[in-house]
C-alpha cells in the first residue's frame, strides 16, 4: 500500500475517534481520557499529513491540536458550541483529506479557524506546560502493578474464615498471579494454624479502593501491604526473591558478584528452593508481561480485505477436504487414518474459527456514526432525542457489518422521524421531553441480534390496516392479529408517512431494508405499543461463509440445515397419510409441520418411523419431517448461482465428503413456501376432495 | 486476434439422442465425464440439477429435455460439456449434457448455411447454422441465446408449472 493511502485510511480512523470522544464528552463532559483521545488524534494526523505532502491538513489540524491542549490543560472547559464546531471542522478535515484541499476548501479552514478562536480566544499568559499536568500523570500512574503482600493471622483458619474467598475476590479484579510460601516453619507443625504468606501481583488497571474493599473483613488481623510497582523497569529474579523474603539482600549482593544464573545457584547452594524459584520465576514473567501490554497497547496489523477473503475460500476448501478424509477413514475401518482425520478435524476447526475470528469485528465501530446521525438529525428535525447504545464490543463478520449499516441508519433515522414525538407532543403524554432511541446489539443463540427500540409514539395499527387494504396487500375481511399488521410496514412499497420529507418515507423503506437483512440470511420483526413505543430486532447469522448444519436424509438424498435454526429432532412413526403440511403436537403445543419430502417432490416412500426436525423461525416453530438425521456437518456455503436464483427455499449448496452437492435449506423461506403452499391447498381442497 | 473475415469456424460436435450438434469452441471450458448430479427441487425437468467441479457448483442442463427429443439412458458415453458464458454480466459456468461428444471440427465458413425453416427438431430461434460434415448434418447451436436471461425465466416459469401440472395430475390419479 502507498503512504498516501495509508495516510487517508489511519486519518479517517483518527477522526472517527475524534468524533466518538467528542459525542462522549457531552456525555461525560470534562473526561480527561476523552480529551486526550480527542488530543492525540489531531496530533497524529497533523504529523502524518505533514510528511505526506497534505501540508494545508497539517496547518489546519496544528490549531485544533492546540485548542485541545489547552482544553487538556484546563485553561477553558468544552462548551457545546465548541464541540458542535469541532465536529464540523472534522467533517472539514475529512473532505480536505478527500479532495486533496483545494482552495475553496482552505478559504473554509480560514473561516471556521477564525470561529474557534472566537470561542477559545489565545489569552497572553497561557504557558500552557506546567500547571494542569495531572490528568497526564494520572494516565501515566496506570502503568504498572499492584503487589500485594497479605499474611492471614494465625488463628484464621480456627475462626472460621477462608483466605480463598479474598484471593479469588482479587484475582477477580483483573490478571494476576498468586504465589504463596509457609513462614515460621520451627514450630512443630499445628495444621489449626495458618501460616502462610500469600503474595499477589495484580494488573493494574484497579484503583486502590477496589482492593481494599477485598480485605474489608480481615483488615484488623491480616497484615497487609500493598504496593504499586511501576513497570519500567525489568524485573529481576533475584529482586524478585529477596522481595519475596526467600533471600536476604546481603546473600543476594554475594551472589550477583560471582554468577550470572542466579536462580540455579541459588537452588545449588540450598538457599532457595525449586519451588521458591519457580514462583518467583513465574512472577518475572507475569511483570514481563506487564511491560509489555503496556508498550504494545494495540499491535495492530492492517491486512487488505480481499487477501482475507481468499484466505476464507481457502478455509472452505480445506474443510471440504477434511470431511472427505474424515469419511474415507470411516469407510476403511482404517484406525490409523482415523487418528490423523480426527487430529485434522481438530486442526481445521481451529483455523477455522482463527479465520473466522479475523474477519470479526465488533458493531461498536459503527456506532459514532449512528450517534452522529442521530444528533444532526435530531437538530434538523427540532427534536430532541438521545441514542443509547450497549453491547457495543458485540463482534460479527466484517461483511455483515458493511451491509448491515445502511440498513440501520434508515431504520434509526425511521425511529427519529416517525416514532419521536415532537417535545411539546412528548411533554403532553407525561414524557420526558427528551426522546430516547436504543440501538444494541447481543449474541443469542448463536446469532446476532440487533436492537433498534424508542419510546415514541408507536405504530399507528388502523392506519397500516387501512393503508395495507388501499394497496391491494390484504383483504377488507382478513382477520389478522396486531403483530401481523405491524410486519405489513416490510412489504414492498408500503409507506404511511403523511408527508414526504427527505429523512424518510419515499415509499421506498422499509422492504429494502427487509431484503437487505433477508440477503443477509437474517431475519426482522417489529414489536409495537401505541403510545410506549417500537421495537425492532433482526437477527442475523454469526457468518455467511461456513456454518454449522445438521445434515439430514430424504431417500437418497442429503440436505442441509443451519443448526442455528433447529431447535431438537424427535421421532414419529408415520401414522396418516395426509399429504401437505400438517398440525403435529410438540411439548403440549401444536406446530404445523411439512415433509420435505412432499414439498421437494421426491419419489419414493418415506420409512416407517420419521424424524421431524423442530425449527425456529422467530418466534415461530415449524417442523421439517425428513427420513432420517444423518449428523452434524461442518457446511461450506457455496452459491447456487445465476441458473438458480429463482428458486426459492434454498440457502445454497453445500459439497460433501464424497464429492457430491448437497443443498442447504433456508429454513425460513422455506416455511413461507410451506405456508403459501398450505392456503392453495386449503383453496384448491374443496375442488380435491374424493372419496376413498 | 480480430481478423476482418472469419474463414474457419472451430466447433465441438455433440450427440444428443442420434442428432449431431455442435458449439462452437470459444466458449466451451472443458469436457468431463458423466458425474452424480443433485436434482435441486421445485426447478423444471430440464436443469438436471448441479454437480461439483473441483469445489464449485455448477448447474447441469439437459438440453434433450429442453429441445423435448428423445433421452437416452446415462451410459460410459454421457458426459457434461462444461460452458463459460457471460449471464448478466457475470461469468457463469454452465454444464451441458450430452449423450456422446465426437470430435473438435474445423469448418468453412462459406459451408455453414443458414437454418431451414423447418426440418430440425429444434427451435430455429437457438440455432445459427446447419452444415454438412461427413455425410453428417451438424447443426450449430447458440448457447448464449439458449441460456440468455430471459430465455430461461420463461423456460424456469412454463417448466414449473408443467411439473406442478404434473404433480397435481399425478396426485390425483
Amino acid at each position: 500500500m502507498d503512504l498516501v493511502q495509508i495516510f487517508v485510511d489511519e486519518s479517517f480512523e483518527h477522526l472517527q475517534a475524534l468524533e466518538e470522544a467528542l459525542l462522549e464528552l457531552e456525555d461525560s463532559p470534562g473526561n480527561a481520557e476523552l480529551i486526550n483521545t480527542a488530543f492525540r488524534a489531531m496530533h497524529t494526523i497533523k504529523g502524518s499529513a505533514g510528511m505526506v505532502g497534505f501540508d494545508h491538513v497539517s496547518y489546519f489540524t496544528h490549531h485544533l491540536e492546540t485548542f485541545f491542549d489547552r482544553v487538556r490543560n484546563g485553561e477553558f472547559a468544552l462548551t457545546a458550541a465548541m464541540s458542535s464546531l469541532i465536529l464540523e471542522c472534522r467533517d472539514h478535515i475529512k473532505s480536505l483529506i478527500e479532495q486533496q484541499s483545494p482552495p475553496e476548501l482552505m478559504v473554509q479552514s480560514e473561516a471556521l479557524l477564525a470561529r474557534l478562536h472566537q470561542l477559545a480566544p489565545v489569552t497572553q499568559s497561557a504557558p500552557a506546560t506546567a500547571p494542569a499536568k495531572s490528568t497526564v500523570s494520572e494516565a501515566d500512574s496506570l502503568a504498572g502493578y499492584w503487589r500485594i503482600e497479605m499474611t492471614p493471622h494465625t488463628t484464621t483458619f480456627t475462626e472460621g474464615f477462608d483466605v480463598l474467598p479474598v484471593i479469588r475476590e482479587l484475582q477477580g479484579l483483573g490478571e494476576s498471579l498468586v504465589s504463596y510460601r509457609w513462614h515460621a516453619p520451627d514450630t512443630p507443625f499445628n495444621p489449626l494454624s495458618c501460616m502462610l504468606h500469600f503474595t499477589l501481583l495484580l494488573s493494574c488497571n484497579v484503583p486502590r479502593s477496589s482492593i481494599d474493599e477485598a480485605f474489608m473483613f480481615v483488615e484488623g488481623d491480616w497484615q497487609i501491604q500493598i504496593e504499586k510497582i511501576s513497570v519500567l523497569e525489568d524485573a529481576r529474579l533475584g529482586d524478585l526473591l529477596v522481595e519475596n523474603g526467600v533471600v536476604s539482600t546481603e546473600q543476594m549482593e554475594m551472589m550477583l558478584d560471582s554468577k550470572p544464573r542466579t536462580g540455579e545457584v541459588l537452588r545449588d547452594k540450598g538457599i532457595a528452593t525449586d519451588h521458591q524459584i519457580n514462583q518467583a520465576l513465574q512472577q518475572q514473567e507475569f511483570i514481563r508481561k506487564q511491560t509489555q501490554s503496556q508498550d504494545a497497547p494495540q499491535q495492530t496489523l492492517k491486512v487488505p480485505a480481499s487477501k482475507l477473503d481468499s484466505l476464507m475460500n481457502l478455509v472452505g476448501e480445506l474443510v471440504i477436504v477434511q470431511s472427505a478424509i474424515s469419511q474415507h477413514a470411516v469407510e476403511t475401518n482404517d484406525d490409523k487414518l482415523k487418528t490423523i482425520a480426527e487430529e485434522l478435524a481438530m486442526l481445521t476447526a481451529g483455523v477455522r474459527d482463527h479465520t473466522f475470528d479475523i474477519r470479526m469485528l465488533p458493531i461498536g465501530s459503527t456506532f459514532g456514526r449512528f450517534r452522529r446521525l442521530i444528533r444532526d438529525l435530531s437538530v434538523d428535525l427540532k427534536k430532541e432525542v438521545r441514542l443509547h447504545t450497549f453491547g457495543a464490543e458485540t463482534e460479527m463478520d466484517k461483511m455483515v457489518l458493511e451491509r448491515i449499516g445502511d440498513p440501520l441508519v434508515h431504520l434509526l433515522r425511521n425511529s427519529l422521524d416517525h416514532g419521536i414525538e415532537m417535545p411539546e407532543v412528548r411533554a403532553e403524554k407525561g414524557k420526558p421531553r427528551e426522546g430516547s432511541i436504543t440501538l444494541g446489539a447481543v449474541h443469542e443463540d448463536g446469532q446476532i441480534k440487533i436492537v433498534i427500540k424508542d419510546d415514541g409514539g408507536g405504530l399507528n395499527t388502523d392506519r397500516i390496516r387501512q393503508k395495507a387494504i388501499e394497496r391491494g396487500l390484504i383483504n377488507e375481511h382478513s382477520q389478522l392479529n396486531d403483530d401481523h399488521i405491524h410486519q405489513l410496514i416490510f412489504e414492498p412499497g408500503f409507506s404511511t408517512a403523511e408527508k414526504v420529507s427527505d429523512v424518510s418515507g419515499r415509499g421506498v423503506g422499509m422492504d429494502v431494508v427487509k431484503t437487505s437483512i433477508e440477503s443477509l440470511q437474517g431475519t426482522i420483526h417489529i414489536s409495537s405499543h401505541a403510545g410506549q413505543g417500537t421495537q425492532i430486532n433482526i437477527y442475523l447469522p454469526l457468518t455467511l461463509a461456513i456454518i454449522d448444519g445438521l445434515m439430514v436424509k430424504v431417500g437418497d438424498e442429503h440436505f442441509i440445515l443451519p443448526l442455528s435454526a433447529v431447535e431438537e429432532c424427535v421421532e414419529s412413526p408415520r401414522e396418516y397419510h395426509r399429504q401437505g403440511p400438517r398440525l403435529i403436537k410438540h411439548r403440549g403445543e401444536r406446530i404445523s409441520a411439512a415433509r420435505l419430502r412432499e414439498a421437494f417432490s421426491i419419489t419414493g416412500e418415506g420409512p416407517a418411523i420419521e424424524q421431524t426436525i423442530v425449527t425456529r423461525i422467530a418466534d415461530e416453530r415449524f417442523g421439517i419431517t425428513v427420513d432420517e438425521v444423518v449428523g452434524q456437518h461442518q457446511t461450506v456455503i457455496k452459491n447456487l448461482g445465476k441458473m438458480y436464483r429463482q428458486v426459492r427455499g434454498l440457502l445454497g449448496a453445500t459439497i460433501l465428503g464424497n464429492g457430491n452437492v448437497a443443498l442447504i435449506l433456508d429454513v425460513a423461506d422455506f416455511y413461507e413456501q410451506c405456508k403459501y403452499q398450505l392456503a392453495q391447498s386449503t383453496l384448491g381442497a374443496n375442488v380435491n376432495v374424493k372419496p376413498h | 486476434m480480430n481478423d476482418a473475415k472469419l474463414e474457419k469456424l472451430q466447433i465441438l460436435s455433440f450427440v444428443l439422442d442420434d442428432e449431431f450438434f455442435g458449439t462452437e469452441i470459444g466458449i466451451i471450458q472443458e469436457v468431463i465425464e458423466y458425474r452424480e448430479v443433485t436434482k435441486v427441487p421445485r426447478t423444471p425437468e430440464f436443469m438436471l440439477g448441479v454437480t461439483n467441479l473441483r469445489g464449485q457448483v455448477i448447474p447441469v442442463i439437459d438440453l434433450r429435455r429442453y429441445f423435448n427429443i428423445g433421452c437416452q439412458a446415462i451410459s460410459v458415453d454421457t458426459c457434461i460439456i462444461i460452458i463459460e458464458l457471460m449471464l448478466d454480466n457475470e461469468r457463469t459456468s454452465i454444464g451441458v449434457l450430452a449423450d456422446r461428444v465426437c470430435e473438435v471440427l474445423e469448418l468453412d465458413v462459406g459451408a455453414i448455411k443458414p437454418p431451414p425453416n423447418i426440418g430440425t427438431s429444434i427451435d430455429n430461434r437457438f440455432i445459427y447454422g446447419i452444415a454438412d460434415h461427413d455425410e453428417q448434418l451438424i447443426v450449430l447451436l447458440t448457447m448464449s441465446k439458449i441460456f440468455s436471461h430471459e430465455e430461461l425465466q420463461q423456460a424456469f416459469e412454463s417448466g414449473s408449472v408443467a411439473s406442478q401440472q404434473h404433480e397435481v395430475a399425478s396426485e390425483s390419479q
